[in-house]
């Protein structure tokens, strides 16, 4: 009963493909990818739309105050309102920008984070293209993103949005070595590149009750935290959120972008916070699997998704928390801190390998991480650098 | 349903490299060059190279496309083309394309069929990295960090007149 619960989705998707039983390979080969991009769009459409308001919800509460609470029961239809404000508003080019780089810019940010989505195990058989090579896939598009804000800074011939591309672009790059370097203590670990092979590994319980989730090991839980702070960074969230705060540099490179356009622009940027989250999930907390023996009969995928809605729940939580840092602290923090920490999880993770994955390992492992970060902290001078500001008047 | 794919992946090559080659304005041609790097990139998907495949759009979109525009973008010429045929160019692009033509239709190896290898995976790329090619590895790698400390050096300079 919880197997077919479990695989509802696969045997859905198995029924529609029934009248095309006598159709030749290929086919079905495109049948079945078109009902799992449609299946993917519509989940992660409607999330989209929920997050937005629950966001706006959330932060009210923090902020002592309600969200949205008119449209809809709790103000659930906001997002509904919100596109149709969208969709209506006049869409506005500047007359000196270049149209097609201009026009291009939102759509290919749209397609490369729609596509990172593509290779997540959202439940057990549920990878939509399970490639061999799918964390490298999913850093592949990612990198891509960059050209497409340099695009929508350039097209709109507005001073204030290439400063803004500049700015995002140079956070963006700054931030993808700590993120992709933190991703190789688990490939090194695991010994493959697909995410279903890294799910898989994260199976069973040691000690008979604690899960061999990555997270739970030193080197996995200081690298599920660089990874964390990677992935703020490179959603452009708070308190990372430069390129686009009101108050610095009106929108950053989406300024010259009205209407429907600046709404894929903010689909784009919450598409890929679910898309980190996403391989967060899959590659330090489990993947599907549950966390408490005995809880298997809840199916995969509500596993998936509530450590998927944790993550964003601590994303929003950080927003309505933290200030903004500046530029410069942020490319300072990602080259002097991030970089050597994330070259740390890599060693710490060999000497938990070679020590014998178990207590002894975890030691060894836990002194590597605790040596270089007490260390970094000295070298950066962290106490002199945070001390209480001297103010200086003239005299 | 293979040739279709490459005819396909190809048209769009050939369109964007022509692009890339031949437009006015130097950000649409940098932008044409980037999809001719995922045209490659789709032929490496089609040959069943799928690391290299990745590497390509990682290395070549993700930053050497990068690279490109950002040198644009900082040394802030747009420059646009003149207009006029390059009668110069056009001829010296006929010769080597004459050239490599002649060169790949003597070799012999064509007639041959491809011998059945198995399936690439990334870990035999790693272990044949490790194994048989470590010094390659290790004179890139080499090659990369003097590459680095030449670009701080190079910005190190510039700080300390201006």
């Amino acid at each position: 009963m919880s197997d077919s619960l479990d695989q509802i989705f696969i045997r859905i998707k198995q029924l529609l493909l029934v009248p095309l039983a006598g159709a030749p390979d290929w086919v079905t080969q495109i049948a079945s990818a078109l009902i799992n991009i449609f299946a993917l769009l519509g989940v992660f459409l409607t999330l989209f739309a929920l997050i937005s308001v629950l966001e706006r919800k959330i932060l009210g509460r923090m902020q002592n105050r309600y969200g949205p609470n008119r449209v809809g029961p709790f103000g659930l239809f906001q997002p509904v309102a919100d596109g149709i404000k969208m969709l209506i508003k006049e869409d506005i080019v500047p007359a000196r920008a270049d149209k097609i780089v201009h026009f291009l810019a939102p759509i290919l940010i749209a397609a490369t984070a729609i596509l990172a989505l593509g290779i997540i195990p959202y439940g057990r058989n549920m990878t939509p293209f399970a490639i061999d090579g799918g964390i490298l896939f999913f850093f592949a598009v990612g990198s891509t993103t960059e050209l497409a804000v340099f695009m929508a800074g350039w097209g709109s011939n507005n001073k204030f949005s290439m400063l803004g591309a500049m700015r995002a672009i140079a956070q963006m790059i700054s931030y993808e070595l700590p993120l992709i370097i933190t991703v190789l203590p688990i490939v090194m670990v695991v010994g493959s590149l697909a995410p279903d092979t890294i799910v898989a590994t994260q199976d069973g319980y040691a000690f008979g009750f604690v899960p061999r989730w990555f997270v739970f090991t030193p080197w996995g839980a200081a690298a599920f935290i660089l990874f964390f702070i990677s992935g703020l960074v490179e959603s452009n969230r708070t308190p990372f959120d430069v390129p686009e705060g009101e108050s610095e540099i009106v929108a950053g490179h989406m300024t010259e972008y009205s209407g429907f356009k600046y709404a894929t622009f903010f689909m784009a940027e919450y598409i890929g916070m679910f898309a980190i989250s996403g391989l967060a999930v899959t590659l330090f907390l489990g993947g599907w699997h549950a966390p408490i023996r005995g809880f298997e009969f809840i199916p995969s995928y509500v596993w998936f998704f509530t450590k998927l809605g944790a993550l964003l729940f601590v994303y929003i939580w950080v927003r309505g928390t933290l200030p903004r840092t500046r530029i410069d602290q942020i490319m300072n923090f990602a080259w002097k801190f991030m970089l050597p920490m994330a070259f740390t999880c890599i060693i710490a993770a060999a000497v938990w390998h070679y020590a014998g994955r178990g207590v002894a390992g975890w030691l060894w492992s836990f002194a590597v991480i605790a040596v270089v970060y007490f260390t970094l902290s000295i070298l950066l001078d962290a106490r002199r650098k945070f001390a209480p500001r001297r103010y200086r008047f003239a005299e | 349903m293979n040739s279709a794919a490459f005819v396909i992946i190809a048209i769009l090559t050939l369109a964007a490299a022509l692009a890339a080659a031949s437009l006015p304005k130097l950000i649409h041609a940098a932008l044409s060059f980037a999809v001719a790097f995922i045209g490659v990139a789709a032929f490496y998907f089609l040959l069943g190279a799928e690391f290299v495949g990745l590497v390509q759009v990682f290395v070549y979109v993700g930053a050497v496309a990068v690279l490109i525009v950002f040198t644009i973008l900082l040394t802030r010429r747009d420059v646009q083309g003149t207009g006029k045929p390059n009668w110069g160019g056009a001829i010296i692009t006929i010769a080597v394309f004459g050239g490599l033509l002649w060169a790949i239709l003597k070799t012999p190896s064509l007639s041959v069929a491809a011998p059945q290898i198995e399936a690439l995976t990334v870990k035999r790329i790693g272990g044949v990295l490790m194994t048989d090619y470590v010094w390659p590895l290790q004179c890139v790698g080499l090659l990369l960090t003097a590459a680095l400390i030449g670009a701080l050096i190079l910005v190190m300079e510039n700080r300390d007149e201006g």
